[in-house]
This record gives C-alpha cells, structure tokens and sequence, in this order.
C-alpha cells in the first residue's frame, strides 16, 4: 500500500505512485471516521452560523421589550416564549450565541498565547527558566480556575471583553503546562538533536521543530477549553461580571431567569440548553481530536 | 597533528538531587576522563556495555551536550571554546548519526525539506538547488528521488536509517560520530546499512567515531577501537589485536560473550560475572575488580594507571598476554 510495507531489503524500489499523506491529512481522516466528533463539529459550526448571521435569523431585535408580552410562554409569535420584560427568547439566545462564541475563542485564544510561548520557553530553556515559570503556575493553578477568573473580572471590572481576559488569564496556565509537558517530550526525540547538531541556533530548533510538534496536544486543549470558558463566560454573565443588560448572554439570561422558574421555565430551559449544547459540542470534538491526533495510534 | 578530532580527558558529570526534607546529591561520572584521537577517514570504535558513557562521549566531542572538563579539538579548531559563527563552521565539518530511526526524523516534514534544511542553515543552496541536491543525497543512499514529497512515516527503519544518513552527508563533514547506527534495525538490514556506510567511507574519505555495543559489528566496520567501562576507555588498539588477544580481562570477558556466527565452534559462552556497577557509586580502585577474575588486592586500592607498549593501550594491573 505504501512505501513502509515494501520490502526492507530493497530500498531502491520504486515508491508506490500515490500522494504522499501528511501526518495532518492522515488525522483529518481518522476524525472523519467519527460519527459523533463530527457531529459535534457540525453543531458548532451551526451556532458560529447562528452568532454570524444573528441579525437576519433573529425574528425580533433582542433588546426589544413589549408590555403586552411579559413572559408568555412559547407560541407560533414567540416559539421559545418571552422573558419579564417581554423580549423574545429566541431572539435573545440567537444574539446570546455571539457573547458566548467570542468568549469562548476569544479568552482561550488569549490563554493560548500567554500559555504556549511560556510552556515552550519552560520546557526547553529549562534550568532556572523552567523553575521559575513553573513555580508561578503551580500557584495559579492552586486557586480554582472559576474563582481566580471571578476575581480578575471584578477587578477589572463587570464588562464582556474583561470577562474574556479574566478567563483567558485563569485558563493560561493549563496551557503553559500542557505547552511545557509536549516540548518536554518532543524535544527528547533525536531529530531535536539532529537539528541542533547541523547549525539550528536554539530558538529556531524551538520554533521549527518542538513547535509543530506540540500543536496536537494544545489543539485538544484548546477545543476542551473552549467549552469551559463558554461555561465560565455564563457563569460570570450570571453574576452580573459578564456581558452588560440589556445585551444578551447565555449566563445572564439563566440570571434573569431563576426569579421565575416555577412561573416561567422557558426563561431557564432553552438558554440551557443552547449553552448544554455547545459545550457538549465542544468536548466531543475535543475527545474525537486527541483520538485522531494521538501518536500511538499513528 | 594530523588527527581530524581529538579528546584529552574528557569528563561529564551529571549531578542529581533527590529526596525531601533532606535532599541527597548524587554525582554521577558518565564520562570520567577519555582521550582518543581520530585519524582522517578512519574508522574509530567505542564499545561497551550499556550506561559506560559511549553516546555521551560522542555527543560531547560533537558539543551536543557540554563535557564539564577536557579537550576536544577538531582539526586546529578548539571545539569547547567555539561560538556562534565558529561554533556552525565546525557543525559543518561533523556530523551525526542517531540510533533510533523512529525519532531522528521529524514526523511532521517531508523528506525533501529535512533533507534541504542543513543547506538552508549554511546558506549552500535554497529552493530548487537545495531539492535538486536533496535528491541527489538520496540517491547516494540509495533511495530514489520520489522520497522527497514524502513522509518518514512511509519508510521502513532501513530506509529511514538512509534518510539519516543522507542528512548527515548534506554538509560534506569529514568526521560522522554514528551513534549506534544499526542496532536497532533487523540483521539483514544492518548489514545493508553497514555496507552503505563503508562505501561512503571510501567514497568521501570520511572519519567515523562509530559508538557501538555489537563486537561483531565494529570488528567489521572499524580500523581502531575503544574500549570503555564505567566512563574510562580500558583498553585502545588496532581492531585485530584488541579482539584477538586482549589485554585486559574486560575486553576479553566482552569478546568471549559475543557469539562467533560459526557452528564448528560452537561451544560454551562464558558465564558473564556480576553487573555494571553505578557510575554514581563506581567501586574504588579499579571499577572492574569485582568483576574480574585476575583481581587481587592491589586492584582494589589504586586505578589502574593507562600503558601503552606498542600502539594497543590497556589500563590494568595485570593484563593478559
């Protein structure tokens, strides 16, 4: 089938005529061969639809309050009913999909590039650099991660864009560990050596060879952190440290919402269930990933 | 001189703190004092057991890790003392070979670009002359030019082993330290690798510090040998003479326990005595008396120091022969 099932004791002979397969080609198909990986891919790629295009699919502008719809219950005018101040649910949850999406890329994408230029730089200076770096981690991660993010956030201040930086700093370290622990091993491997060995000054063998080769396990991370900083983004909503009233959150909403859950479940139910939904995604996809991308499957 | 590398007592320590409250430093002689010299293009062997310190004397002569003490000199150049530019000149002139075919190749590149990197690095060629000479490399090693746009995955650990080859060869160096290169492939095509490296030898004139723990093998390939223990060359001569008449009792326990691929003389191996001892905790005097079947009281009190009668070198109080 390919070259590696040639027989050994002829190296001259001519390589099978096919398209050579990279390691990514090679994981983006055992992804594919996952049904339910993919299916949480599809789903979160129909909320980033959703979050996109929010202006032309919500009914209603979401800010839009109505005196004579205060907390109707679902109908063919309101399919997920209204809220106490007679705004569309769904219109809410629609517009909701964008604070949720952004702060969830957006704070792990901050975590990410604190925490993978440090665990690079600890895993492969090590010595002193590593110890220090680590020391400071250590002591992060020793605070819960929902509690240093509330923290930061009420320090910064009850705004979106603070409530991502919040969470993106608390998650930052599970990055730089990660980071540290993939350089670790990748930089054991020879060719590390080898790159060294024919001139590479230390920062480009860091960044041409350890480099791609730790972006698998981050990736995974990263996926997996997604959907905890969607939930943490909702839990500071619902604290009032997220996104500001009367622009939608997911978390804010379910705020909104436990004042009348006996009366009203709606309020409660669906913001749920789109937050159940995409964090769900978010882990399958994360799980399918390391699947595909783990090396001793390879 | 002529000698294309030279290593005058070479040591590197490596030291490790364990243990809580009280942390317990342990210093471990990986390489203990080893001089040796390696003449243009030949073939030098360092074997010994596992954990005697023979890759970390290659790596170290090559400045991939730092010795703590001695001289390495590459031709006139001071390999210890060289920075930056001087430092990537020499790289040039030396390369190597790594015994894991699996981990020497970086997954994630096709052969093409781990072949044209090192020309990149020295600004020899760029782009297609970089392509054009990556597939010339190849086919020094006998591959074929499609290698090129493909990944080591596809690869057997032959062929693998000859992409590792072909890299070293990249730079044209004079000196290749093989660090194990063929132990960890199948016998058939061990020897295929071993017949491609002595033709490069003789083709490119190259000098070779082939670390191996295969008697066998070194027999072959090499013209000269070392033998190591516990992070000390014991015993250095001409191939011939070290393995026909040993000197010390520990080359020829370690040749007595390779098996001689002949059914006429088939007999008894040698029951091996005892294990290498730590090299954090080496036993005084000579490291191998509690091995060696001539010991005597004297080996337990002082190392042997190293003679040198006629060009095969021993460091043994009572040598044999």
């Amino acid at each position: 089938m390919t070259a590696a099932a040639l027989p050994a004791s002829s190296p001259a002979a001519p390589l099978a005529p096919q398209r050579a397969r990279s390691p990514r080609q090679l994981a983006l198909r055992r992804f594919l061969g996952r049904p339910v990986a993919v299916a949480g891919l599809l789903v979160i790629i129909a909320f980033i639809a959703i979050a996109v295009a929010a202006p032309l699919l919500a009914p209603y502008s979401p800010t839009a309050t109505s005196w004579s719809a205060i907390r109707k219950a679902p109908s063919f005018a309101h399919w997920m009913g209204t809220d106490e101040n007679g705004r569309d649910v769904l219109s809410r949850i629609i517009f909701g999909a964008r604070a949720s999406m952004l702060a969830g890329v957006v704070s792990v994408l901050i975590a990410g590039g604190i925490g993978v230029p440090t665990g690079l730089l600890a895993g492969f200076a090590g010595g002193w650099t590593d110890t220090i770096l680590s020391r400071i981690v250590d002591a992060m991660l020793a605070c819960p991660f929902l509690i240093l993010a509330i923290a930061l956030a009420a320090f910064l201040g009850p705004d979106l864009t603070n409530a991502m930086i919040a969470i993106g700093v608390s998650t930052a370290p599970r990055f730089m560990r990660v980071a540290r622990a993939a350089t670790l091993d990748a930089a054991s491997n020879e060719y590390v050596e080898a790159a060294r060995a024919l001139g590479n000054p230390p920062w480009r063998v860091a960044l041409r060879h350890v480099l791609p080769n730790i972006v698998p396990p981050v990736l995974v991370q990263g996926t997996l952190a997604i959907a905890a900083a969607i939930i943490a983004e909702a839990s500071l909503s619902f604290l009032g440290l997220g996104q500001q009233p009367p622009a939608p959150s997911w978390g804010s909403m379910l705020n909104a919402a436990q004042r009348f859950l006996s009366q009203a479940p709606w309020l409660a139910i669906f913001p749920g269930l789109a937050i159940f939904l995409v964090v769900l995604s978010f882990n399958l996809v994360g799980d399918g990933l390391r699947d595909a991308l783990d090396p001793r499957r390879r | 001189m002529s000698d294309v590398l030279q290593v005058q007592g070479l040591k590197k320590h490596f030291t490790v703190t364990k243990g809580f409250p009280k942390p317990v430093t342990t210093i471990v002689r990986a390489v203990d004092g080893v001089d040796f010299a390696v003449q243009p293009a030949e073939a030098f062997g360092l074997v010994g057991e596992s954990g005697c310190g023979k890759s970390t004397v290659a790596r170290a002569a090559l400045r991939l890790i730092e010795p703590d003490a001695g001289i390495v000199r590459f031709g006139d150049t001071d390999v210890l003392a060289a920075r930056g530019g001087a430092l990537r000149r020499l790289r040039r002139r030396m390369q190597i070979v790594f015994q894991d075919p699996y981990s020497s190749l970086n997954p994630r590149r096709t052969i093409g670009r781990t072949l044209a990197e090192p020309l990149g690095v020295h600004g020899i060629a760029r782009g297609r002359a970089a392509r054009d000479q990556a597939g010339a490399l190849l086919a020094e090693v006998g591959l074929p030019e499609t290698a090129l746009d493909r990944y080591p995955h596809e690869f057997s650990g032959g062929q693998r082993q000859r992409i590792g080859i072909a890299r070293a060869l990249a730079l044209q160096p004079e000196l290749i330290v093989a660090d194990e290169p063929v132990s960890a492939l199948d016998v058939s095509v061990q020897a295929q690798v071993l017949l491609l490296l002595r033709e490069l030898q003789a083709r490119r004139g190259l000098a070779f510090v082939f670390v191996s723990h295969d008697l066998g093998v070194v027999r072959w390939f090499c013209a000269r040998v070392a033998v190591m223990y516990l992070g000390r060359i014991v015993e250095q001569g001409p191939v011939a003479e070290v393995f026909a008449r040993p000197r010390h009792p520990y080359t020829r326990m370690l040749r007595d326990a390779s098996p001689i691929p002949d059914p006429s003389q088939r007999g008894v191996l040698p029951r091996v005595v005892g294990e290498i001892p730590s090299a954090a905790a080496p036993p005084p005097g000579c490291h191998f008396h509690p091995r060696c079947p001539r010991a005597t009281e004297r080996c337990k009190q002082e190392y042997p120091g190293w003679s040198n009668p006629d060009g095969h070198g021993f460091a043994c109080h009572h040598p044999e022969g």
